[in-house]
């Protein structure tokens, strides 16, 4: 936790929530260190005019950014049994997950919403990385299931944007059963012809990689996010060596074959937008 | 040498004691057939007893027990014929992942492994069950074999999980672990898993979405190995045994939260004490488990193991 996500990030968006930011309010880039006007950043899409540091967002700026201006409406996820275990550690399950609601004003850790990308219709999913380290469970896997029948049900294509530490370790085998769960889901999508999109966003680790993230029809992330399956201090007591610069990060995915590409925030909605088009040729014949 | 787990001293004492026995009365010509007899049943009732209940904790170390049947013991010991198939056909041949074609009861079947390697040169060779993103993408080849011959899928679960490797991770470990778990759900035969030992998290469920889930009696099946877990949710990996307790991940356990299907008993003492009985046990329950889904044709299967999948942890249990 660095002091910029620990402390000026909550007071940001207790202001806004306010509506009421001042002009004077400065925000350093966890990358380079420099200070930029909160304003000039939120312009920016929270990406550092510096040095281009791509800084985490939230799941509802996610949604804002991505559709056409107010052009999309949130769903309500289905419900899912909760604590499956009644796991406890030093805190039971369901006392963390409640805090974690109460925290974040959701159920759980995901949104989807439905709306248009350029015009074109577009289901959105996206994983909140702040809501217990954007870990899946039922709740995720559930929601991403219901995200997937709903852009069949819309002839929409899905558009997932993961950020996730991996399973939640509190469902232990359930949250494990959420990997052949998502992949139904994805596969599902397909089925009816429609693209499945993933855009991984920092962190995309662990159980979300290894199943529905890495089964886009096409796959995009943003600059320097971290993606991987197993996690660097995992990798690093396994090997026993230091791990390479830029490891696991998108432009070493992106050489490794793993993405098509590798796109900047400020220009995602529009290659969405773009890439939507033109794999959506049949909707054209259709209307012609 | 029999291998005694920690919690099994006292059963080691007994057998120790009736193993000096007999050694006795064949230098000295005694007869000691009784007080055998005595310490053999005394042994067994320690046996029952202990095996009886199991925590957790002692289910995994039973679970990962050096002595307990591997994958490959599987699939030679159930398949007529087994002959084993190799590669990736992109990268490599990877050993933590056997698997192959055989007959399993007169039919011919593809058989798939997680294999651990039963001495320090084998398990360097099986890297100890962590397969790399070329033992699931040999595996998602051999699914997709079985499918276009209509060859049932057996699969053997025992692995602690994927490899955590540079090379694993650039070669894709987490696409390939993906793939794998999407062929499972979409080959248009039945697929039959069992979790034979350690079902490890991702590297687990990538050989394991199958119509048909076993758990042998004394395997575990988790997200995290329980010192993952504890690590990180306690702070602290000696605090595995709690995690264990905490993490549900007993055969009994994943029954009851209807996520397999059934339980193989185990042989008194554990699988590693009679592998033979243990191998008759799992071939009955996969013969059990596969003989209606023979009867499904492939949209059927497909459709209903979806539909099992989908369903799983949908209903809150009592």
């Amino acid at each position: 936790m660095s002091w910029l996500t620990e402390y000026v990030r909550p007071r940001i968006r207790t202001l806004l929530g306010r509506r009421d930011v001042p002009e004077n309010l400065w925000v350093q880039c966890p990358a380079c260190q420099q200070m930029m006007f909160h304003t000039e950043l939120e312009k920016n899409l929270k990406v550092c005019t510096h040095c281009g540091h791509h800084m985490r967002a939230a799941a509802e700026e996610r949604l804002r950014w991505t559709f056409d201006a107010d052009a999309f409406t949130r769903i309500e996820l289905p419900k899912v049994p909760a604590d499956p275990l009644r796991f406890r550690d030093s805190q039971r399950y369901s006392e963390r997950h409640r805090a974690a609601r109460e925290k974040a004003h959701r159920d759980d850790a995901l949104v989807v919403a439905h709306g248009t990308i350029g015009g074109q219709r577009a289901v959105v999913a996206v994983m909140d990385f702040e809501f217990m380290a954007g870990s899946m469970g039922a709740a995720v896997g559930e929601g991403i299931v219901a995200a997937a029948k709903l852009a069949v049900l819309q002839d929409a294509p899905l558009i997932v944007f993961t950020a996730s530490g991996g399973a939640r370790m509190q469902e232990g085998a359930v949250s494990l059963m959420q990997m052949p769960r998502t992949t139904i889901a994805t596969l599902l999508v397909k089925e009816a012809g429609l693209p499945f999109i993933t855009v991984l966003t920092d962190p995309t680790t662990g159980g979300v990689t290894a199943s529905f993230a890495m089964l886009g029809d096409l796959q995009i992330a943003e600059p320097g996010a971290l993606i991987g399956f197993a996690g660097v201090r995992v990798i690093e007591q396994t090997v026993r060596e230091k791990l390479p610069e830029g490891f696991q990060r998108a432009e070493y995915l992106f050489e490794h074959g793993m993405l098509d590409m590798v796109v900047t925030r400020t220009d995602l909605a529009a290659m969405l937008a773009h890439v939507i088009g033109l794999l959506r040729v049949r909707d054209l014949a259709d209307a012609a | 040498m029999r291998h005694y787990l920690d919690f099994e001293r006292p059963i080691a004492e007994l057998e120790g004691k009736i193993e000096e026995l007999r050694k006795m009365s064949e230098a000295d010509g005694l007869n000691i057939a009784e007080e055998v007899a005595r310490l053999t049943e005394k042994s067994d009732r320690q046996i029952r007893a202990t095996y009886a209940k199991l925590t957790p904790w002692q289910k995994t170390l039973v679970a990962r027990h050096p002595d307990r049947p591997q994958a490959s013991d599987y699939l030679t010991g159930l398949l007529d014929g087994f002959t084993p198939l190799a590669g990736d056909r992109a990268f490599a041949e990877d050993a933590a992942v056997v698997g192959g074609i055989g007959r399993f009861r007169g039919r011919s079947v593809v058989a798939i492994g997680t294999e651990k390697g039963t001495d320090t040169e084998s398990r360097v060779r099986h890297n100890f069950g962590m397969a790399r993103p070329e033992g699931y993408r040999k595996a998602r080849r051999l699914i997709e074999l079985a499918g276009r011959f209509g060859l049932p899928i057996l699969s053997f679960v025992d692995t602690s999980g994927a490899f955590p490797g540079i090379d694993a991770e650039a070669r894709g470990q987490a696409e390939a672990i993906a793939r794998s778990i999407e062929a499972c759900l979409q080959a248009p035969v039945p697929v039959v898993a069992t979790i034979i030992g350690e079902g490890g998290s991702g590297g687990a469920i990538a050989l394991a979405a199958g119509d048909a889930v076993l758990m042998l009696e004394h395997a575990i099946y988790s997200v995290i190995s329980p010192e993952g877990c504890a690590a990180i949710l306690w702070k602290d990996a000696a605090q595995a045994p709690a995690a264990a307790e905490a993490m549900k991940l007993t055969a009994e356990d994943l029954k009851r939260l209807r996520l397999i299907d059934a339980i193989v008993g185990e042989p008194l003492g554990g699988a590693h004490r009679d592998r033979a009985a243990t191998l008759v046990a799992a071939a009955e329950a996969i013969a059990g488990a596969l003989a209606p889904l023979l009867t499904l044709d492939p949209a059927a299967l497909k459709a209903q193991r979806r539909e099992k999948f989908l369903e799983m942890g949908r209903e809150a249990l009592a």
